[in-house]
């Protein structure tokens, strides 16, 4: 079912990583992001895998669940390993057919890609998805571009329309089932036909789903205003963000896998 | 006699439309005050205009004519302040049909912090206001839990959590139990109810259901845009046939009762429950066997 | 003669997952022929997961489920003529409506039947008069129309595809008391006017007690009670032991009886109230 989808939810909790300040780990996620890239040898790659899975044992996220989060990276994954083993110039040639040859180099780029697309993937995911509210991740990104409101880019405008659009995905899956069952009680067939025929089989989904995407709109607003919203200013909010000490212990813990990763590039041949 | 906090003086009210001949008043000529503290149920078919007069009272809409007093004071849209306007809109609470519509966040504590965040209430104040609007409703338990994990009934109430926390003096029902199932309407009628019995909250319960009007202090009947009945919830519903004839359900055992007493057996008119019901057919059997021993 | 059965059915929502929900546990149910029945029960008591399961939205996890005493899971690639068979109306179903004009709309299942225009227009009128939209509206768009209109529009669309069993999921929610009596009436008619079977989901025992010539009740995931409205009020304490409310003259007429009064406690109508207390009356 559509619902079933968890990219992009929120998985309450009370760890380590759940309590950090959303901007510092708004920042150690590019971070993080960084130090995947700069992994150049076999133990870095190692160690930040150890890290990674670290991060996902603290955070009391199930494996499984994290697994279940790659599923859609499954034809990414095949795209990118096939184009770096077929179409990387290497020297070392494993295997040949007609124009076609796997070299050495090929295969490790297309493995360790692979990797870092995996690790990019499931560590953003735990940091910023499953540990972090979605509302305390846009309140973070508000609050780190919050300088940005002095020379008139509309941050607060921009933070509500994510937390709106990330309260009503789940609303609209939902909906969206709902319709979908409808209109398939009234014979609707979404499978045969050609492409034409397929996309034209949605506009009996797409128009109730615009229409009450509207509605709800307008009532939404409504019921905001009715709530003496009046846009940013003059707000105040109930959680204020302070930075602790696990904070600056997440920073340190990053900055000495920064330290590692250099260190072991330097004292271990690059994979490449 | 209670303050009044809302009075309708000849308001009258119609939609806008490139037509001005298909202009038809939803509301007509209306007039109505609202005591301090008391529970209010308004019942009117759809169309009736009841959801336009509450839409009035809270400054969603503005009417075509006649006055509007808030608190005492006139209503005027041209010279009020924006902050006036606002402060209004805190004291006049508004609670929806749909729950799914009204609630904003992805956490049920951010919430019902929505309404004082807007009014800039000091973060530690916010906190306090929040966990004593979610007790009320008694949703504490679910306070770190989505919205799209609750049932109707129970969004519904975190709406109602949303609106307490704006700590106002009326709350406007305006049909918010129509998309329920029957256990979610008693529990939202149930939070009403506490609302104005513990805390003196003026409610204005907007409903087509009369089983949760019987539970009001005041019945109002809207029909066409003006107000058809304005009494006790026993009073108003001893009217079965002019209530039958807008559209409307009575109590059964009221109309049950009044039958009976038209074909010339004197049983009591203002019955609403099914015990008083029982007791006054009871007390007139017995009556009627003792005289016929005699 | 049963129009449907449920033999042996469970359905268990997102299996091997973290959210899997059993939602009916081997339950078996028989639908009469050309009767309205009515399921109540409370949200999350499987009625909904039922009607699914009946034209085949749902496949069962097991068991059995059959329409016209033929397995609808037979032949798994012709399901989509169990739902012509099987016609469901959703609850809110006028949030499915999408075409231009309010014929287009009704004629949209009759068109997906691969049925040839004269047909359709006939059908389209059929369902459309049992509704009560009059011919005026046809060309008009249905998001024009009131709520009420709107929510017949997108019955009609499914009785146009002339369905043996009709299903509907709470079709008088959110409508006030004269909507209500309009659609939950015209559905009765329906019923007699084309000779099939109706079954009606509710919350209302009210509704249930005027309309429908046996009730459903289900609790838990299984049938807990089946019978002609007077059996099923009849036994308003166990309703009550389920949290279902028994219509107010039955609770009234029940308290009679407790104290010592001769009186019918089967009871559910205001009619059916007045005659037993006058008769009580006339004999004291």
């Amino acid at each position: 079912m559509l619902k079933d989808i968890t990219l992009g939810q929120y998985f309450p909790g009370n760890s380590l990583l759940h309590k950090l300040d959303p901007r510092m780990k708004l920042l150690l996620a590019i971070c993080y992001i960084v130090l995947i890239f700069l992994a150049k040898s076999a133990p870095a790659y190692a160690l930040i895998l150890l890290f990674t899975v670290l991060i996902v044992a603290v955070s009391g996220v199930s494996f499984g669940v994290v697994l279940r989060s790659l599923k859609p990276l499954f034809f990414v994954l095949i795209f990118t390993t096939l184009i770096n083993v077929f179409w990387s110039n290497g020297t070392t040639v494993l295997w040949t057919w007609g124009p076609f040859a796997i070299t050495r180099e090929g295969l490790i780029r297309a493995v360790t890609m692979a990797i870092r697309i995996v690790l990019l993937m499931a560590s953003t995911s735990v940091i910023l998805m499953y540990t972090t509210s979605p509302i305390s991740l846009t309140d973070g990104i508000e609050r780190l571009l919050s300088p940005l409101a002095k020379i008139g880019v509309p941050v607060h405008t921009f933070a509500m329309m994510m937390t709106m659009a990330l309260r009503f995905i789940p609303t609209l899956l939902e909906e969206t089932q709902k319709i979908i069952n409808a209109q398939k009680a009234r014979g609707a067939d979404f499978d045969s036909g050609n492409l034409i025929d397929k996309a034209k089989a949605l506009i009996p989904i797409l128009i109730p789903l615009l229409i009450s995407q509207f509605r709800r709109a307008e009532e939404l607003a409504t019921a905001m205003e009715c709530r003496c919203y009046r846009g940013g200013g003059g707000r105040t909010r109930m959680t204020v963000l302070r930075f602790a000490l696990r904070d600056f212990f997440a920073a340190l813990a990053v900055a000495a896998l920064l330290a590692g990763i250099i260190l072991l590039n330097l004292y271990f041949p690059a994979l490449l | 006699m209670a303050e009044i906090v809302i009075k309708a003086e000849d308001i009258s009210f119609s939609y806008e439309s490139d037509h001005p001949a298909d202009q038809i008043p939803v509301l007509n000529h209306l007039n109505l005050e609202i005591e301090k503290g008391s529970f209010v149920a308004v019942l009117g078919h759809n169309g009736s205009g009841k959801s336009t007069m509450a839409k009035l009272f809270n400054l969603i809409l503005t009417p075509t004519s006649g006055n509007l007093y808030l608190f005492g004071k006139k209503f005027d849209e041209e010279t009020v302040t924006e902050d006036e306007f606002f402060a209004l809109r805190q004291r006049i609470g508004m609670v929806f049909q749909n729950p799914d519509n009204q609630l904003v966040a992805t956490i049920v504590e951010e919430d019902v912090a929505f309404g004082p965040e807007n009014l800039g209430v000091p973060p530690a104040e916010i906190r306090e206001r929040v966990d004593a609007a979610l007790e009320i409703v008694g949703m504490k338990e679910f306070a770190r839990h989505s919205p799209h994990q609750l049932s109707g009934g129970q969004k519904q109430r975190i709406a109602i959590a949303g609106i307490i926390a704006l700590r106002p003096d009326i709350i406007i029902f305006d049909e918010s139990t129509a998309m329920l199932d029957p256990r979610g309407r008693s529990d939202v009628l149930a939070t009403i109810e506490k609302l104005n019995r513990e805390f003196g909250t003026t409610i204005l319960h907007i409903t087509h259901y009369m089983e949760e009007a019987i539970r009001a202090d005041r019945v109002i009947v809207i029909d066409s845009g003006s107000i058809l009945l304005d009494g006790t919830p026993a009073e108003v519903f001893s009217n079965v046939r002019t209530l039958k004839s807008v559209g409307l359900d009575v109590p059964q055992v009221t109309e049950l009762l009044l039958e009976i007493r038209e074909d010339g057996f004197n049983l009591p008119k203002n019955v609403l429950s099914y015990e008083e019901g029982a007791r006054a057919i009871a007390d007139y059997l017995n009556q009627k066997k003792g005289r016929s021993s005699r | 003669m049963n129009a449907a059965e449920l033999r042996g059915v469970s359905y268990v929502y997102s299996e091997h997952t973290p959210f899997c929900k059993v939602a009916v546990d081997h339950i078996d149910i028989s639908f009469e022929e050309k009767l309205v029945t009515g399921i109540i029960g409370h949200t999350g008591s499987g009625k909904s997961t039922v009607s699914q399961l009946l034209n085949g939205l749902l496949k069962p996890t097991s068991g059995v489920v059959e329409v016209d005493g033929k397995d609808i899971w037979a032949e798994p690639k012709k399901i989509r003529n169990v739902r012509f068979s099987v016609g469901l109306v959703f609850q809110y179903p006028e949030y499915q409506l999408f075409e231009e004009t309010c014929y287009k709309d009704i004629a949209f299942g009759p068109k997906n039947m691969g049925l040839d225009e004269k047909e359709i227009d006939e059908r389209v009128r059929e369902a459309a008069e049992i509704v009560g939209i009059p011919e005026e509206l046809f060309e008009k768009s249905p998001f024009d129309l009131s709520g009420g209109q709107k929510r017949r529009i997108a019955i009609a669309g499914i009785m146009a595809m002339r369905p043996k069993i009709l299903i509907l999921d709470e079709p008088a929610a959110g409508l006030d008391p004269r909507g209500r009596d309009e659609i939950l009436s015209r559905v009765v008619e329906y019923r007699k006017k084309t000779d099939s079977t109706v079954i009606m989901i509710s919350h209302s025992m009210e509704d249930m007690a005027v309309y429908c010539d046996k009730i459903l009740v289900m609790s838990d995931s299984k049938p807990y009670m089946y019978g002609t409205p007077a059996e099923v009020f009849g036994r308003a304490a166990e309703l009550e032991s389920v949290g279902l409310t028994v219509p107010q003259v039955t609770k009234m007429m029940l308290l009679l009886a407790e104290q010592g009064f001769d009186v019918r406690t089967d009871v559910y109508t205001v009619a059916q109230a007045k005659a037993e207390i006058e008769r009580l009356i006339r004999q004291a």
